[in-house]
């Protein structure tokens, strides 16, 4: 059975600077993957450059996704190919309506996918199904994409493309970020629905709290770049107790 | 990197010549003798079969145009004009006269159909019914008075707009049909002696539309015209006048676009707009004119007066435009809110790419008590191109509890462009409100790797963050205009981002 997603050597860097030091990770379908670290440790330049960000240089390693070079296709190609990034900080459009957004995000990866567009009834119908289980206020699908939401608003917004797009490889960055306790179980409880067989994903977080909520199979230490340690569920409570120190020097 | 050199490349790849509208049409045409003088101005009224006054009107402009020199406070840059070296007038040569579409010459009809203009009116007849005041504007019947070159071609609806009492014509035929109503009104908003573009239009004008809508009266549908340039080297100066008499209400369109030429392509044209006592007018616009090639070569230069004259109480006078083509865009589509209680409105999207220049704005000049304004201003500069905002709001000693609201964005994308805002503001009555919003950004690499995440191209993420950007301006057009201005919106920017 071929990875879902396998990464060799992986090797980045920005404005001069390398970030990821020769970096192996492989995620099969059905598996959850967690990466916690340190800031600086080249958590978010993973994610980056999985996605294909501008300004980041590969200098060396490959990437498969599904077999293909994933380093080799365009940054809207990786996504109709089924790569989500869940940002950190979800970006504000100021005068397109969410709904807006969701409709020509899907029908963009499925025109590039060779496949039909959906109508806007059917593509409202779906997201109004979706919101409902994410408990998103429907009146938000008419704001404008992110404008004056609430930490809590942005990421089950996130979610809720996530969960629309359906992507065969989600990768979450610091989903945690900016959310108190309660909109964090609501954005667990959405991700979770999204666990499937067929789907692998990429947890990636400072702190373990997330964790009790996202459940991951296996749990990587990422510092200076590389991966250090690599353990089950397990290991993130040993580095909240620990901290990260100890895989720092290690690095160095 | 690899996404960045792309742009990069595809930017340096952008020839503007596939502009989509970019054809020309084989046709036998009229012409006046090159050049200007008082042979040229005779000779044009003489194939108008104007009466003598409409004549006299011309040459005394022409007189005055004699003394007046080209402005040059815009903030554009062009090589000079010689006026001697253009083409005044030019008209399909008819075979007949024309009394159905089915004689007008097919090659014309076809022009119309690759710009998708719906003038066979039996398609959009079927099963649509006008309502007053209905709420889906996309089921609103549009009538068009279609400008081909300087002679408008056909004149549909006319039966229907006659039942209503609307006169829509062309104005050469008005000159003749209703002189009374031409006399009073021609002239009265922006005079002959206005400036030096509108000067040269009153003395050669060739044709445009004229609208009279009774007392009481709402027009039972959006009047539409259609502009094409298509004649090399012919200067086309329309001339509009609209008027709505007391109580009346009427809705404007007019759309152009034009195909590609080597040589620029002088256009100056004068629109007059008199709404009396509770009367509403709305005009919106979708320019697209050839806005020359990749090294910023050709395009039209495009010199325009519009004016709108609340003259009545009560009156409502709004502009709504959507600028995208044209090389040099001079253009100032003003209120004078001059009754008690008028109202006027400027909603513009301004887009430049390329090597495009434009300079536009409004003026809002309040007159009369308790007048209102309102203007919205969104300006898009890409390429390598310069967008600036001009505009005066005044308020004249009378005019007590004068209010404006003023709001300019503008919306850069890459570094090669300029975004420049220039406001007048002047209050003579202290009881006067002005306010007065202006922002500039940049369009956001973060926001465009966002929509690319989600799986748009580069385009539609610039396209789909612009038409955000100029969300409140859209909404204010009809919508059969809205969705042609989003399109339009996209092609405009098609490989500007880099």
């Amino acid at each position: 059975m071929t990875a879902l997603l396998e990464i060799r050597g992986l090797k980045a860097e920005i404005d001069g600077r390398q970030i990821l030091n020769g970096l192996d990770l492989t995620v099969n379908k059905g598996e959850i993957h967690a990466i916690m670290g340190p800031n600086g440790a080249g958590k978010s330049t993973l994610s980056y450059v999985l996605s294909g960000k501008p300004g980041y240089e590969i200098t060396g390693g490959e990437v498969l996704f599904n077999g293909e070079d994933l380093l080799a296709m365009d940054p809207d190609e990786r996504a109709a190919k089924g790569l989500f990034l869940a940002f950190q900080y979800p970006l504000e459009i100021p005068g397109v309506a969410t709904l807006t957004f969701l409709r020509t995000a899907l029908n963009a990866q499925r025109r590039k996918r060779g496949e039909e567009e959906l109508s806007s009834p059917d593509v409202l119908k779906r997201v109004r199904e979706l919101a409902k289980q994410l408990n998103i206020d429907p009146e938000m699908l008419k704001r404008p994409l992110n404008v004056g939401f609430s930490g809590g608003e942005k990421k089950r917004n996130e979610t809720l493309q996530m969960a629309l797009l359906e992507p065969k490889l989600c990768v979450l960055d610091e989903t945690d970020s900016g959310l108190d306790i309660d909109a964090l179980r609501i954005v667990a409880d959405g991700v979770n629905r999204l666990r499937a067989s067929d789907r692998g994903m990429i947890v990636i977080t400072h702190y373990q709290r997330l964790l009790d909520y996202i459940v991951p199979d296996v749990v990587h230490v990422l510092s200076a770049g590389r991966i250090v340690k690599t353990g089950g569920k397990e290991l993130a409570l040993e580095l909240e107790a620990t901290g990260y120190a100890q895989y720092q020097n290690e690095a160095a | 990197m690899a996404a960045v050199q792309e742009t990069i490349e595809r930017v340096r790849g952008i020839d503007v010549d596939q502009y989509r509208y970019g054809f020309e049409t084989l046709i036998e045409s009229d012409k006046a003798p090159k050049g200007l003088s008082e042979e040229t101005v005779k000779f044009i009224s003489e194939k108008k079969n104007e009466p003598a006054w409409m004549l006299q009107w011309r040459l005394e402009a022409y007189r005055r145009w004699l003394t007046m020199q080209e402005p040059t406070w815009a903030r554009v840059d062009y090589p000079k004009i010689d006026f001697q070296d253009l083409y005044y007038y030019a008209a399909p040569k008819p075979k007949k006269t024309v009394t159905s579409l089915d004689e007008i010459d097919p090659e014309i009809l076809k022009t119309y159909e690759k710009l998708g203009i719906p003038l066979r009116e039996v398609a959009m007849l079927e099963g649509v019914e006008p309502k007053v005041g209905e709420e889906d504007p996309a089921r609103r019947k549009i009538a068009v008075d279609a400008v081909f070159d300087s002679v408008s071609v056909a004149t549909t609806f006319k039966a229907e707009l006659k039942k209503a009492g609307v006169i829509f014509m062309p104005i050469s035929e008005a000159i003749r049909e209703h002189p009374e109503l031409v006399q009073k009104y021609l002239g009265s908003v922006v005079p002959t002696s206005d400036n030096f573009y509108a000067t040269l239009n009153s003395a050669v004008f060739s044709d445009g539309s004229f609208v009279y809508v009774p007392p009481g009266v709402r027009c039972p549908m959006e009047l539409s015209t259609y502009f094409r340039i298509n004649e090399r080297n012919t200067g086309q100066f329309e001339r509009t006048l609209i008027i709505a008499d007391k109580g009346a209400y009427v809705s404007y369109l007019e759309g152009c676009t034009a195909p590609q030429r080597d040589e620029n392509q002088l256009h100056a044209a004068v629109v007059e707009l008199v709404a009396h006592d509770d009367a509403e007018i709305k005009y919106s616009t979708v320019q697209n004119w050839y806005p020359g090639n990749s090294e910023g070569k050709g395009g039209i230069y495009n010199f325009v007066t519009k004016r709108g004259d609340c003259r009545g109480n009560n009156s409502k006078i709004s502009w709504t435009q959507v600028e995208t083509g044209s090389a040099i865009t001079w253009k100032y589509p003003s209120c004078i809110l001059r009754g008690d209680n008028s109202r006027g409105e400027f909603y513009s999207i301004a887009i430049s790419n390329g090597f495009q220049q434009v300079d536009s704005g409004t003026k809002m000049i309040h007159l009369g008590k308790n007048t209102s304004s309102r203007i919205i201003s969104k300006g898009i500069a890409a390429g390598k191109s310069q967008n600036t905002y001009r505009g005066l709001v005044t308020a004249h000693r009378k005019a007590t509890g004068a209010r404006n609201f003023t709001a300019c964005d503008s919306l850069l994308i890459g570094d090669k462009c300029g975004a420049h805002t220039v406001p007048y503001i002047e209050a003579k009555n202290s009881s006067a409100t002005f306010e007065h919003e202006a922002t500039t950004s940049k369009i956001s690499e973060d926001v465009l790797f966002y929509c690319i995440q989600r799986g748009l191209s580069q385009e539609e993420a610039v396209g789909l963050v612009v038409n955000g950007f100029v969300k409140d301006v859209l909404q204010q057009l009809p919508m059969e205009f809205a969705v042609e201005a989003q399109k339009l919106i996209s092609i405009s920017l098609e490989g500007s981002v880099g």
